[in-house]
């Protein structure tokens, strides 16, 4: 049976926390990326969102997001060309001890050098609690032909990750 | 200084750097946006919580009552 779904690398987090995740030299061999990240942010907040970039890119990133976040109302964003793409979310400083986030991406046809990419992700972010949690729901696009050899996740108010916050690469192949 | 982690997806060699000048400054321009979208993110879930709390009021001003407001937003 063939190996579809394959792990590219693993980051976890030392102790020392880390500002960002960055995926680099990815190999071009398979058809699509996913990533999936288990995150938390040392910043003061309950909770905290996760920004990517593809190939250290500042433009072109367009996206249509829904959420809803500890039990208000479901709201919708949008980017449009934008300088970074949305990447999860997750607790963070004064959240729960060790609770993390869980997100998967989905990024198709990542090695093509002649179409847009595609991203797409759920995800959510928790405090081991009914009143505090955020839950998002992802369609986006990097207007950039270039295939993806790198990626950088990293927490979207300058905070960093805390130790133990992990990220997983993995290469999809159909067949 | 903050650091960064790199993983080499073709050596599987994981490295700490510190960021650069020009990181850290796209950085505080990313931290400001985020502010913005949060911000923007809570007016939007007040004006439909408020929206919403009008919506009920003005249905039981119509005389139905709190079993039927609830049946209705359901």
């Amino acid at each position: 049976m063939a190996v579809t779904h394959k792990l590219i690398q693993t980051i976890t987090v030392g102790s020392g926390g880390s500002a960002s995740i960055d995926f680099t030299s990815i190999p071009g061999t398979y058809t699509d990326l996913i990533i999936k990240h288990s995150l938390r942010s040392a910043v003061s907040t309950t909770l905290n969102d996760c920004y990517l970039r593809f190939n250290s890119s500042t433009s072109g990133y367009s996206e249509r997001m829904i959420y809803n976040s500890s039990g208000t109302a479901a709201g919708s964003a949008s980017n449009s060309a934008g300088n970074i793409a949305w990447a999860g979310t997750m607790p963070a400083g004064t959240a729960t001890a060790s609770i993390f986030g869980n997100t998967e991406i989905y990024i198709p046809n990542y090695a093509s050098s002649t179409i847009f990419k595609s991203i797409s992700f759920d995800t959510s972010g928790e405090n081991n609690s009914a009143t505090d949690w955020s839950l998002m729901l992802n369609a986006g696009l990097w207007s950039n032909n270039s295939a993806i050899t790198s990626i950088t996740l990293y927490p979207a108010n300058s905070s960093t990750f805390v130790q133990y916050s992990s990220a997983s690469l993995y290469g999809i192949k159909n067949s | 200084m903050a650091t960064k982690l790199i993983v080499d997806c073709s050596t599987g060699i994981t490295t700490e750097v510190e960021l650069t000048a020009e990181e850290i400054a796209q950085r505080e321009v990313d931290a400001a946006a985020y502010a913005v979208e949060l911000a923007e993110r809570e007016a939007e879930a007040t004006a439909k919580a408020e929206a919403k709390a009008s919506a009920v009021a003005k249905l039981a001003a119509l005389g139905l009552t709190e079993g039927e407001v609830a049946a209705l937003l359901a």
